[in-house]
């Protein structure tokens, strides 16, 4: 409900941010006769906003009152015994969940997917595909950032720059040694798993928010060499004439090419969602879950936190540095201005949208926040702005993000049978 | 008399310019129940930080016993993991679960230190990892069946009860296979019947040969499990005896009750 307070707040809110906007949107200098313009309308519009934005959560609380209210006066003008209110329980899980934790229907599930994305590109054009396989990129960039963000809970911002040391190894190599994608393919992803083990070491013993600066200087710094280091990168003119992957040698026509490069960003796609499931019920995966609840409790339970963060942090990165052979591949160029902080922040977003730790909520993710902005084309200037309100939302109605982390439910009796099995 | 599992000599931990420990010598011995009381601030949980690795002592030596028959070796600013590695386990005050995994996760995360599995064994499992993985499994829900967690199995740590949730700290401390486990309050908050259950518990672990130190407010509970007790207050240890000695001791009677 509204209380009193919560309007003065939200009155004191939005003059807040009248005041705020007033120099850049209520004023403006004529250049001519230099007076100043007042053009408060677009201030009140401001304050409109805020106060219309700051009231939606309340109005959410007042409809499930009302509806309550309403359940409870039907009751008893029917005179019908009025039933417990029933509470939707927080703990029950949602619909996907409960498909993925059952293996027949999981199954099925996959096989409609993986189905689905067979099929598409013989039904949409290669604008499309491309789309599609930038999409899948960011799935493999954002299972890969899970891997350190949603599961070990260390909040890196600069996940960035294994993605250009990825990309500009395959580029290098390729300019210098003529070396082709599936060799660079390991590569890649080795050398920014080794760039993610020197990163590690120093940041051992950071936590939290200090963590987060850390990595972000780290991201910018890699950005930073790129571009200053002329002779070794070409420095912002980037290096060009990348050729994409070979099919056995032989030669394929665009389309060809373009079909191709899909089809191989399934397979990579469904080798990390393997790997990564893998990981998620593994002796490691269990560890790294522990140190993001607990550091102390982790290590008082034996498990070497050193070796634990370093694992997730050179892997996450190893995962990075394969999406960044394929980026550069695709584009067949690469650029320092791509791997800018926002890239960093793109594939955070997708994590916490998603909903961090959990595989379906990280490509769901992707999904939504790569291929919206390209299907609201018109959108595309205030791309920001509708991310920024995406994020605010979700942490209003959604804090957990789109797909609540569910652990793996252990079948008892099997267990107790094999129990008895190792007894007998 | 058994041989020492535990051996602390002349412990000091200084926080600033407050010393929390002071010159502390505590000796507890393979297969026995010891307890160590005192009054609030006195330094009891201070003393397991010191000796599992998670605080580094300012002075002083620790030894533990690694197994039946060897030579003790010295713990003393070992990393905690090391510590529980060679034998040492404990619970916490305030209970450290991990809240958002199950509880039979929570019990296979003490196994860790037991087993090898890393990043290529988790991805390939091959034959000896899916053994171990198993073992892990079986090892962690028959020590949920000892603590009567069995049932709760796949719910999230958090969604148990206090009591539930302080039993599931000691399974998990159980699953590290330690020769000696140290108990912070580990009664605290529990019901008379929860207690009773703990007393029982406790007895069987003890029973099983590992040594228990425990430390506890609930005099009934210590008093009937303990064989020996150890008496802090500022610090310093005041008194070492049996529960009869130290009903009886002067200084214990002082230092609780006052002048
Ligand atoms: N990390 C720390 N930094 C500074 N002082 C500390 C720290 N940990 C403990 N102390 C101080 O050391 C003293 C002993 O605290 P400790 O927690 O060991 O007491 P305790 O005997 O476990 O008490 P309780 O029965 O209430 O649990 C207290 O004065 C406490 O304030
Ligand atoms: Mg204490």
């Amino acid at each position: 409900m509204i209380t009193a307070k919560d309007i003065r707040r939200i009155l004191l809110v939005s003059g807040w941010f009248m005041i705020l906007t007033l120099p850049i949107l209520g004023m403006r200098v004529d250049p001519l006769s230099d007076n100043i313009l007042w053009r408060l309308k677009n201030v009140m519009w401001v304050g409109l906003g805020t106060v219309v934005l700051q009231s939606l959560p309340h109005l959410w609380h007042l409809y499930l009152y009302l509806q309550a209210g309403m359940i409870r006066l039907w009751h008893h003008l029917m005179g019908t015994p009025p039933h417990k209110i029933v509470e939707k329980t927080a703990h029950r899980d949602s619909l996907i969940n409960r498909v993925i934790t059952n293996p027949r229907q999981r199954a099925i599930l996959c096989a409609v997917v993986l189905t689905l994305t067979i099929i598409y590109p013989q039904v949409v054009n290669e604008y499309q595909i491309n789309i599609m396989i930038m999409a899948f990129l960011y799935i493999m960039l954002g299972l890969g950032l899970n891997i350190v963000v949603g599961m070990a809970g260390l909040l890196d911002l600069g996940f960035v720059a294994f993605y250009a040391v990825g990309a500009y190894t395959y580029a290098l190599l390729n300019l210098h040694y003529g070396i082709n994608f599936w060799m660079a393919l390991p590569l890649g992803g080795i050398f920014a798993g080794i760039f993610g083990l020197l990163l590690g070491f120093p940041i051992l013993r950071l936590r939290g928010d200090y963590l987060a600066i850390v990595t972000l200087g780290f991201g910018e710094i890699i950005r930073v060499i790129l571009e200053n280091w002329i002779e070794l990168t070409h420095g912002v003119a980037g290096i060009v004439n990348i050729p994409g992957p070979t099919f056995f040698g032989l030669g394929l026509t665009p389309s060809q090419k373009i079909l191709y490069l899909y089809y191989l960003m399934v397979l990579f796609v469904v080798i990390t969602i393997f790997v990564v499931n893998r990981l998620q019920d593994s002796r490691l995966g269990r560890a790294w879950l522990a140190l993001r609840e607990d550091e102390i409790a982790c290590q008082a339970m034996g498990i070497d936190k050193r070796r634990t963060k370093l694992a997730a942090f050179s892997l996450g990165a190893f995962w990075a540095g394969i999406a960044g052979v394929v980026f550069a591949a695709q584009n067949r160029s690469v650029y320092p201005v791509s791997f800018s902080f926002l890239e960093s922040a793109m594939i955070l977003s997708i994590v916490v949208l998603g909903g961090m730790g959990s595989i379906v909520g990280v490509i769901l993710g992707a999904l939504i926040l790569i291929l919206l902005p390209e299907y609201l084309r018109e959108l595309s200037q205030y791309r920001m702005l509708f991310f920024g309100a995406i994020l605010v939302l979700m942490m209003i109605f959604r804090p957990q993000g789109l797909i609540s982390v569910v652990r793996r439910k252990y079948d008892i009796d099997s267990i107790k049978a094999e129990e008895k099995e190792g007894g007998a | 008399m058994s041989e020492p599992i535990l051996q602390v000599q002349n412990l000091t931990m200084d926080f600033g310019g407050i010393r929390a420990l002071n010159k502390l010598d505590i000796t507890v011995h393979s297969g026995e129940i010891a307890a160590l009381i005192g009054p609030n601030g006195a330094g009891k949980t201070t003393f397991f930080n010191c000796v599992t690795g998670i605080y580094k002592p300012t002075a002083g030596d620790v030894f533990l016993t690694p197994g039946k028959g060897e030579k003790p070796v010295s713990i003393k600013g070992l990393k905690p993991n090391i510590v529980t590695g060679k034998g040492l386990s404990r619970t916490f005050q305030n209970i450290r679960l991990f809240p958002k995994m199950t509880v039979l996760e929570n019990v296979m995360i003490g196994r860790h230190c037991r087993t090898k599995t890393f990043i290529l064994g988790a991805i390939f499992r091959p034959p000896r990892a899916r053994r171990e993985e198993r073992e892990i499994l079986l090892h962690s829900y028959r020590l949920l069946e000892k603590v009567g967690l069995a049932a709760f199995a796949n719910d999230f740590a958090e969604n148990l009860s206090y009591g539930a949730q302080r039993r599931l700290e000691i399974a998990r401390a159980l699953a590290t296979e330690p020769h000696l486990l140290l108990l912070d309050e580990p009664a605290a908050g529990m019901n008379p019947q929860e207690t009773e259950d703990l007393n029982a518990l406790i007895r069987e672990i003890a029973a099983e040969g590992l040594a228990v130190l425990l430390i506890e407010h609930d005099m009934k509970l210590v008093m009937s499990l303990s064989q020996r007790i150890f008496v802090v207050d500022y610090g310093s240890k005041i008194a070492e005896g049996t529960p009869k000695e130290i009903r009886s001791n002067p200084a214990v009677i002082k230092a609780y009750l006052g002048e």
